[in-house]
């Protein structure tokens, strides 16, 4: 069997072998499959409307993948996506509604404070990883707590006392009329050309530039980094201050698109966690991330009618989305039988 | 052999995606279909509603507001589902707009969002369609003639908790366990101070906020300190953060029976949550606030055509939309009697509970 072949056919039996089970359970406990996955491929694919959500859906999770797979690349495991995005979502929020400027001029400032405050969040565990080798896993998921709650303290503050900021300007928001007539008032916004941008930007730092070679070889063996001549410390900060402003972008797509200011969270986002299943669905490359986002977020947002159209209750939703997530990440079975299988068979000739 | 294996992988991906799109096109047809049917028997009258993140098994409001729809229904012979009554779970909040676009898009003639995390949800959906009925419970959206606002006075409620809660301490010390932040927790925390102070104004109220509204383990560890410092009487305004304080005094409660703990409840009766065995129980009484009635209330406004929309609605004491649950003999015959008195008063306005902590 050609390389090229099993690489097409793992994922789609990961997917189809997911979605057998997922029918089993829905099945077993008592709801149509049929109706189910019907529900699910309306929800995603239905009309303009649910097209333009799953959009939406899909463009923060791109940057909270990107996020945890450029930190992977170097070897370095950013849990605190989430703490960053929040970040970047306040700071995005914040200038939004601060500052009356040209549109020119607001929209890529809000973008970069959203980068630049995620990227800040970022750089702390950086910092302290590579000088004092404290385990950024620990600070970072430790930082989310911080950032939760001093952003919540924060809105409070900005707003006077209010449960919410107040709405970004027009001049900084990434929704456009165009999408909303287009799609029938869904919040679909210009995000998604961000999104697809930041993808191409991993790859030219990764593929195509001195600096992407070094975070890589970090990542593949630090030591002999170093010995190479490589500054390593410089290099684990570098990449958590990028993996930082990826997560940040992702909390401004929040700011700016879908929800254009930021209210107090009464708990995580989840995004920032489902980052780190996109990014490994992606097997930590930018393509493969967005691919990853694109199938987590369509999962999502189609599960959401799941149970207004087949009467689905939204825990049996969980389980079957999940099911379909975990057969795809565990590709790896499927491509050691898939070559035995192709082994076998030239044998027997 | 090669090319044949992959033509095959191929055109079953084909054949999956005629089939699938072929079941979309089917449900189409079905769908409009149904909205006919509604149209030719337009005396029903349909009610939906939109859960916050807490979900609509929230042993609290979400599930009040459905509990209403329910009775709603069943007065009037509806069905769960399109033309009936339905709900929506919300998993994250982007999900509110969404959520709320979904079922006016299924012709429910009014749909409630459960809660003041909806606000910006609510207003975006009312704008983009002008012909939807959308009551918002625990919040007010002024200027909308789609949208009717619903608030509670819980603070007159908590006031006679604080009255209740004073009398029968035995330590002398109380605590408030509030969920988020904010003007709506804000009026139990102020009803319930002032309904101690009223009574004994040394107790000092000990005030701790969860910053959440789920989670539970942090409902458990200030229920803890509290009931270590002394406390023994503990009222929580904190959604399903209150479920830790349940289960903290039950604890409590049973590994030593002697123990004096109580949780006052809030929002609906929530003497189910605070049994022991067959005959204890640490519930002392609930802040109830009756999002079902009012539910039930508003629904029929609406489907006599008198949908108060552009209005705010208050429930207090005075009409029953706010009150104390039974404390089934927890609560001594003396203090039910001061409690009473205080609930006139109130009511006749003589005692004007504070709305905010600090007035």
């Amino acid at each position: 069997m050609s390389k090229r072949l099993v690489n097409i056919l793992v994922p789609l039996i990961s997917i189809l072998l997911g979605l057998i089970i997922g029918a089993i359970v829905m099945a077993i406990s008592g709801f149509s499959p049929v109706e189910g996955y019907v529900a699910l491929w309306n929800g995603i694919f239905m009309d303009t409307y649910t097209m333009g959500e799953t959009v939406r859906q899909i463009t923060p999770y791109v940057f909270a993948g990107l996020a945890v797979a450029f930190a992977f690349r170097t070897g370095l495991f950013n849990i605190g996506v989430e703490g960053q995005l929040i970040m970047g979502w306040l700071a995005a929020a914040y200038v939004g509604f601060k500052f009356d400027l040209p549109t020119v001029i607001h929209l890529p400032l809000a973008l970069i404070a959203a980068a630049v405050a995620g990227a800040l969040w970022a750089f702390i565990p950086g910092l302290l990883k590579a000088k004092l080798q404290v385990h950024e896993v620990i600070v970072t998921i430790m930082m989310n707590y911080t950032a939760l709650h001093v952003a919540n303290s924060l809105i409070g503050t900005l707003s006077g006392g209010d449960e919410r900021t107040p709405k970004v300007q027009e001049t900084a928001s990434l929704r456009s009329s165009f999408f909303e007539s287009l799609t029938d008032y869904s919040r679909m916004h210009w995000g998604f050309v961000v999104a697809l941008i930041a993808v191409l930007v991993m790859w030219f730092i990764l593929e195509k530039t001195t600096r992407g070679y070094e975070l890589k070889a970090v990542g593949f063996n630090k030591h002999a980094s170093q010995y190479a001549g490589m500054n390593v410390n410089k290099n684990i900060i570098l990449a958590m201050v990028i993996s930082g402003a990826f997560a940040g972008l992702g909390g401004a797509m929040e700011a700016l698109g879908t929800f254009e200011n930021m209210s107090k969270l009464h708990g995580f986002t989840g995004i920032g966690f489902d980052g780190i299943a996109v990014a490994l669905l992606g097997a930590n490359q930018p393509f493969g991330v967005l691919l990853g986002a694109i199938l987590f977020g369509s999962l999502k947002n189609g599960g959401l009618n799941m149970p207004s159209e087949a009467g689905v209750p939204t825990e049996i939703v969980n389980i079957v989305i999940a099911l379909i997530i975990f057969f795809v990440a565990s590709g790896y079975i499927i491509r050691v039988v898939l070559e035995r299988f192709g082994k076998q068979r030239k044998e027997e000739k | 052999m090669k090319k044949r294996k992959f033509a095959f992988a191929l055109s079953g991906l084909l054949a999956l995606g005629t089939i699938l799109g072929a079941c979309g096109g089917k449900e189409e047809t079905e769908e409009t279909g149904t909205t006919t049917d509604t149209e030719t028997t337009e005396e029903t009258f349909s009610v939906a509603m939109v859960t916050d993140t807490g979900g609509v098994d929230d042993k609290s409001f979400n599930q009040s507001t459905w509990e209403g729809i329910q009775a709603f229904g069943e007065e009037n012979g509806l069905e769960k589902g399109d033309g009936g009554f339905d709900y929506l779970q919300s998993a994250s909040e982007s999900d509110y707009v969404s959520n709320l676009t979904r079922l006016i898009r299924r012709d429910f003639d009014l749909v409630y969002a459960v809660g003041y995390l909806m606000h910006d949800a609510v207003v975006e959906v009312a704008d983009q369609q002008p012909d939807a009925k959308i009551a918002i419970i625990d919040e007010v959206i002024e200027g909308k003639d789609n949208v009717a606002s619903i608030m509670f006075r819980a603070n007159e409620a908590s006031f006679l908790a604080g009255v209740a809660a004073a009398l029968e301490s035995k330590s002398g010390k109380i605590g408030f366990i509030g969920g988020m932040e904010g003007p709506i927790i804000g009026g139990f925390q102020a009803g319930f101070e002032a309904g101690v102070a009223a009574v004994n104004p040394d107790i000092k109220v000990d005030v701790e906020y969860a910053a959440s509204f789920s989670d539970a383990a942090k409902g458990q560890q200030i229920a803890k300190r509290m009931y270590d410092s002394g406390v023994d009487i503990i009222f929580h305004a904190a959604g399903g953060v209150g479920s830790g304080l349940f289960t903290e005094a039950k604890e409590r409660k049973q590994k030593d029976p002697n123990a004096n703990v109580w949780a006052i409840g809030v929002d609906r009766d929530q003497y189910d949550e605070g049994q022991v065995d067959a005959d204890t129980n640490i519930v002392l009484t609930s802040v109830l606030k009756r999002v079902d009635v009012a539910a039930q209330e508003v629904a029929k406004l609406a489907q006599e055509g008198k949908f108060p929309g552009g209005e705010t609605i208050t429930y207090g004491l005075a009409d029953q939309g706010v009150d104390l649950a039974d404390s089934r003999g927890a609560i001594s015959e003396e203090t039910l009697a001061k409690v009473e008195e205080f609930k006139q008063q109130i009511i006749d306005g003589t005692i004007k509970v504070p709305e905010q902590p600090g007035e």
